[in-house]
């Protein structure tokens, strides 16, 4: 477990060699990171053509159940990641409030794609698409592409996890928008 | 957001009953293909009525497109069927070569046809994946993304991209063939001619499928045509409507391939139709690809396309059935108006109509068996 | 049946036709009140028999809108473009939803781009606009929007 030839980031902790076996020594905030970022669940959520490379990275060839990203939840409540795959329009963007809203605490968000971060090939002339979905909830990671190839994702994936596991914090907002103050 | 819908307001006597119910499917649901937001009057578990509410992932494309010069809007229609991106970006293509009259070469005609149908084969595989996981089987799934890396590795080394290949250009296409491209598909078409049987094991002849698809959504040919069903939505219920075959553009007047027609009207036809598509998908492709011509990939066009004054409609066959392009053009170098009439828009509007009466499980495998694609119905 | 055999048969049954030269298929301009009875006549008579509506559109030419419609016959495997000019203050045309069904959805979506009422619809309400935005046709080339609408 002390291994530091491996590319892995180790257990966080150190292992103290004691007659019987050994003893873990860590941070309780170390711990938990740990289990957090490697068993995150996605929600399902793909509005547009990012979706499809988002069934592709849960696919065979590109698994995303490498890194602990198996279970896919249809319901908010059981999701802890929600990967925004697709143009957020206006009138979806109550429906992603919503869905944020739902999720339970800590949650985390990726937004895939170039229309999820800026609006993207719909930037101009157009009435009615957001430009980025940071306009609507507040995003950890950010990826880029149109749309993003698989090995993207799954390194935005990576990030997110080694986000957690730093103790990385993001601003909270409340039901109607307000900001809260930093959590994990 | 949520809309009432009318039932609620003006009680229908036809349709009131002690039990109904209002649910809301969508617009996030793992079962709609894309961002559908279904409001179902139910009474127990038939279902009584279907309103689809749309425009959760309309992107005013076609606004955008009276700003966006000749060669620009065309990969703005990649995004809406992003599944059948190809065979769109050819439509657009096809309508602003009839407007400028210049002729493609044949060498481009042939690498167009087979990357329309090789994107033919990817969403109808892709189509096949989802279905069965609408209707409960999980495998499938994998069967079908790993049919189709195979063919987005084909595409991405000659086109560059995976998903969005932005590809056709009017006049021809936008680079010449990698060359390794040959070789490739030819050990695709090996590989999934010797796949299709199992399908056919896993799926087709599996009886929980059959019971869950055979008699259910049956809509009647008059009914198919009067709602303007196009694609293989049609062609389940006897319609002969294949443009490839009717308005043949390109080459299809020298291909041999046969236009599969059913007359169950049911979702098992329409499944049928599309897995035997498959089949016809490979055989043109054998066809083309010991005999792709030499010449030219591109027929030379001006750097900035200007239309005469006109309107021009052109029409292709999508996986999903017709999709036709219209322009309206005052000379300039953008469009005037453009509208896209997209396939999934009508066979949409005959949901309520083939879902009366019916179990609200069956309602998600005539979903799974219409193959809709939202964003190509909000454009 | 050809185009020009189209045009004369047209051109006997309805005589406030006209016509628009260009294109590969015949453009019929029909005043929006006599559109029904053409409809009609479209969809029923033997020689005709345009049972297939395959696009409905709007173009907004700034002093008046057009309505386009384009219409097919799936036995005899003829095309036909109809048009239809309104004015742009009111317009108004009788709808054909009740003949093609596919135009319930169609004539909903340009009832919301456009403002064109069609009178006689089923169900005439927003389609893919969200709610709130009744009164305002983002497709009409006047239609300006500062604060969406970033320009190029």
């Amino acid at each position: 477990m002390d291994n530091s030839s491996t590319i892995q980031k180790p257990f966080p902790g150190q292992v103290h060699p004691t007659a019987g076996g050994g003893v873990l020594i860590s941070k309780l905030d170390d711990v938990i990171n740990w289990a957090r970022s490697n068993s995150l669940w996605p929600l399902v959520f793909g509005t547009s053509c990012c979706a499809i490379e988002m069934m592709s990275t849960a696919g065979a060839k590109y698994d995303w159940s490498r890194f602990g990203f198996e279970v896919a939840r249809a319901t908010p409540r059981q999701a802890d990641v929600i990967i925004i795959a697709g143009t957020i329009v206006n009138k979806m963007a109550p429906v992603l409030k919503r869905l944020y809203d739902q999720m339970a605490d800590p949650k985390y968000v990726i937004a895939m794609g170039a229309c999820a971060t800026s609006g993207g090939p719909f930037f101009y002339n157009t009435y009615s698409v957001v430009k980025g979905a940071d306009h609507v909830i507040p995003v950890d990671v950010y990826v880029a592409g149109c749309p993003p190839r698989p090995e993207a994702l799954l390194h935005a994936l990576i990030t997110l996890q080694e986000k957690i596991k730093s103790g990385g914090k993001r601003e909270r907002i409340d039901i109607d928008g307000n900001k809260l103050g930093k959590a994990d | 957001m949520y809309r009432e819908t009318e039932i609620l307001q003006e009680p229908d006597p036809a349709l009131e009953g002690a039990g109904d119910m209002v649910i809301n499917v969508g617009p996030q649901h793992p079962s709609t293909h894309g961002v559908l937001h279904l409001v179902i009057t139910l009474n127990g578990e038939t279902i009584k009525k279907v309103e689809p509410h749309l425009g959760y992932i309309h992107r005013s494309i076609e606004k955008m497109c009276e700003s966006l010069s000749f060669r620009q809007f065309i990969y703005s229609t990649s995004r809406m069927d992003y599944l059948s991106s190809h065979i769109n970006n050819h439509g657009c293509c096809l309508c602003v070569e009839k407007g400028l009259q210049v002729e493609i070469p044949a060498r481009a005609q042939t690498i167009r046809v087979l990357m329309d149908e090789l994107t033919r084969i990817a969403s109808h595989v892709l189509w096949w994946g989802a279905m069965a996981m609408d209707v409960g089987a999980l495998t499938p799934f994998f069967h079908a993304f790993r049919e189709r890396e195979m063919i987005n590795d084909i595409m991405e080394e000659t086109c560059g991209a995976r998903l969005t290949m932005n590809y056709m250009v009017p006049g021809g296409v936008m680079f010449d063939l990698h060359p390794n491209f040959i070789r490739r598909v030819k050990e695709f078409i090996v590989h999934f001619r010797s796949k299709l049987p199992e399908y056919d094991e896993l799926v087709t002849n599996n009886i929980i499928f059959q019971n869950r698809t055979r008699g259910v959504g049956r809509i009647s040919r008059e009914d198919a045509i009067s709602f303007g069903c196009t694609g293989p939505t049609a062609r389940g219920s006897g319609i002969s409507c294949d443009i490839r075959k009717i308005y043949p553009y390109e080459l299809y007047q020298k291909l041999q391939f046969e236009e599969i027609i059913e007359h169950g009207t049911d979702c098992y036809s329409r499944y049928m139709v599309r897995i035997k598509e498959l089949h016809q998908s490979l055989s043109i492709i054998e066809q083309l690809i010991d005999n792709i011509p030499e010449g030219e990939f591109q027929a030379k066009t001006k750097a900035v396309l200007k239309l005469p004054k006109g309107e021009f409609y052109s029409r292709v066959e999508t996986a999903r059935g017709e999709f036709g392009v219209y322009i309206v053009s005052e000379g300039g170098t953008t469009p005037y108006r453009i509208k896209f009439r997209s396939p999934g828009f009508s066979n949409l509007s005959a949901l309520d109509h083939m879902c009366r009466g019916q179990k609200i499980g069956d309602m998600i495998a005539i979903m799974g068996s219409l193959d809709l694609v939202i964003p190509d119905i909000d454009r | 049946m050809t185009n020009e055999e189209l045009k004369t048969q047209l051109s006997i049954i309805h005589t406030s036709l006209t016509f628009e030269e260009g294109g590969e298929w015949i453009n019929a301009v029909v005043p929006a009140t006599e559109w029904k009875a053409l409809a009609l006549h479209l969809r029923r008579h033997g020689s005709f028999l345009f049972d297939y509506l395959f696009c409905l559109t709007c173009v907004d030419w700034k002093s008046h809108l057009t309505m386009v419609y384009h219409l097919t016959s799936t036995t005899a495997r003829h095309s036909l473009v109809v048009k239809a000019k309104l004015d742009r203050n009111r317009p108004e045309i009788p709808t054909v939803a009740d003949i093609w069904r596919t135009a319930e959805f169609h004539e909903r979506e340009v009832f919301e781009l456009f403002g064109v009422n069609f009178t006689g619809h089923p169900d005439l309400r927003l389609l893919i606009l969200p709610d709130g935005w009744e009164g305002r046709f983002p497709m009409r080339k006047d239609y300006d929007d500062p604060i969406n609408m970033i320009k190029l």
